[in-house]
């Protein structure tokens, strides 16, 4: 930790934290008494429930984290749309859509694996061909094509266009999946698994408790959001420079500059 | 000219390409053949086969048209067409809707081909009264397929990591091209009881999906290729 | 409790990869931050 320290003042270009602001420290304390809150009332003040039993208390983590995810990819395309329909091509808002995404994905993961275990609980067995888990997953690696899009190289501005197209794709394809798994378990008719559906007979302290989820949760992806945004926008502005440096480098050497191979 | 026009043009270089280089008939062909082979290994059961028949037909016209979308775009990249046609202005439309429907040709060549496998070597029948049906639901899906396969081929083309990226985005996406097609084939061919009527409602879906990538590819194509 | 162990840990899982994640973006943000100007960062 040291050693990077003392390298970095005799480069002196920052001193400062990090990607945290008095705004997103506000919001990290905030999160955490949330989570906190999430637990006391999910594991200990929340009651059982008649059908699910203690199972039920996997319902305040399961919901908002699926929630979430859905959130994220919502704001994606709002990200990709503005970015893309915009005078103003600003890379902010692709970073905002590229950083949704790859928080969304994270919550679709856990949401899977929770469920999974949830589903051993309550089904006896960890996946269903259910319309909702056949559609989640697919989601799932939809998200994460789109990730690896952005991966591909090349120019912020050809990372922004392309990544922002299959953003806007994502949204034509969801609705569509959704629409075909649900037609297609509604003829093998299994899909009622058990009786055991999410729509659990709640009270009022259940609900709360799940509402504490959901609130918790969405601080947090909020908090997550504007750190990785600001990462971002740290990565973009050390690549541009990066490139110049390059580029300098061999003007110095008096080399004739050819363009380099890392923008592909 | 107008953008039909030039579709057609595009896709019938496409299909010239295809004709002289003989991938289809000596590459595709056989890697989709061998693919139904090995299904036979795999799951090992007449009864099964039987059964399955109509899905692995689908399967194993994804599986080949991954290969086939790589190689329309290698064509395209290897020697710059594909710039040498944006930079002569070609409305990107008719790029899309061109190779899609060069695509579109070569996977209906190979979706007859594979039905004509399973009935020799699944044992299915195409009985006459399914016949609209099963021509019906070959042209919509591959219109999907082929909309899809396009779109991200375009996007997927020219770069390193292509050949694995490819699948990553195409299957999600044709899944319900998978889904529906399977079942309105059942329906057509009568596969585990099922009847005619069963398969109309998965047309409407193809159908749908068709249009839907088809309008999205053609809009999207330009900004995904243009750079 | 019964299930227990199901309960906790799916609690238990769901909090150690959020909070992974949030640790990773915390300390690469750290690390990136001391190679770029102050004026660059539009949240200070």
């Amino acid at each position: 930790m040291t050693t990077t320290d003392s390298k970095l003042e005799t480069t002196g270009v920052s001193t400062s934290a990090g990607t945290g602001s008095r705004g997103s420290r506000i919001l990290g304390i905030t999160t955490i008494i949330a989570m906190g809150w999430l637990v006391a009332f999910g594991l200990g003040f929340s009651p059982e429930d008649r059908d699910q039993r203690e199972a039920v208390r996997l319902l305040y983590v399961h919901v908002p984290t699926i929630w979430i995810a859905y959130l994220a990819f919502v704001v994606t395309a709002i990200g990709s749309a503005m970015y893309l329909f915009t005078k103003k091509k600003s890379l902010g808002w692709d970073r905002l859509a590229g950083a949704s995404a790859e928080i969304g994905t994270i919550f679709v993961a856990v949401t899977l694996v929770v469920g999974a275990l949830w589903g051993r609980l309550t089904w006896g067995v960890f996946w269903q061909w259910d319309a909702r888990l056949t559609t989640t997953a697919l989601l799932f690696v939809t998200y994460i094509g789109y990730l690896a899009v952005r991966q591909l190289g090349g120019t912020h501005e050809q990372r922004a266009r392309r990544s922002a197209v299959i953003g806007l794709l994502a949204v034509l394809e969801i609705p569509l999946v959704h629409w075909s798994v649900r037609l297609w378990r509604s003829l093998h008719q299994e899909a009622t698994v058990l009786g055991t559906d999410a729509d659990v007979n709640m009270d009022g302290l259940m609900l709360f408790s799940l509402f504490v989820g959901v609130v918790a949760f969405t601080l947090l992806y909020v908090w997550l959001l504007m750190h990785r945004t600001r990462g971002m926008a740290m990565e973009d502005y050390l690549d541009d420079r990066g490139l110049d440096e390059a580029l300098e480098a061999r003007r110095a050497e008096g080399e004739p500059v050819a363009r380099g191979d890392g923008a592909n | 000219m107008s953008v039909w026009r030039i579709a057609r043009l595009v896709a019938a270089k496409d299909l010239r390409i295809e004709w002289h280089s003989r991938v289809l008939t000596n590459q595709v062909l056989p890697f989709a053949g061998v693919t139904m082979v090995i299904f036979a290994f795999a799951l090992d059961s007449d009864a099964v086969l039987e059964r399955v028949a109509p899905g692995l037909v689908w399967l194993a016209t994804m599986f080949s048209m991954l290969v086939l979308v790589q190689r329309t775009f290698a064509v395209e990249t290897d020697d710059g067409a594909l710039d040498a046609l944006r930079v002569a202005g070609v409305d990107p439309r008719a790029i899309f809707l061109g190779k899609a429907g060069g695509l579109a040709v070569q996977l209906l060549v190979l979706e007859v081909v594979l039905l004509f496998a399973a009935v020799v070597l699944f044992r299915q029948t195409v009985p006459v009264d399914g016949l609209v049906l099963l021509v019906t639901t070959l042209i919509s899906a591959t219109c999907g397929l082929a909309a899809v396969g396009t779109l991200y081929g375009g996007l997927a083309a020219g770069f390193r990591g292509r050949e694995t990226l490819l699948p990553l985005l195409t299957l999600p996406a044709v899944a319900p091209v998978l889904i529906g097609a399977t079942r309105a084939v059942e329906a057509a061919l009568g596969t585990a009881g099922a009847v005619v009527s069963d398969g109309w409602p998965w047309v409407g879906l193809l159908l749908v999906f068709a249009v839907a990538f088809g309008v999205g590819g053609s809009l999207a194509f330009g900004p995904l290729i243009d750079e | 409790m019964e299930d227990a162990g199901f309960i906790f840990g799916s609690y238990l899982l769901t909090f150690a990869a959020v909070g992974l994640v949030a640790w990773r973006y915390v300390r690469s943000g750290r690390r990136l931050a001391r190679r770029v100007p102050d004026e660059e960062k539009y949240w200070l």
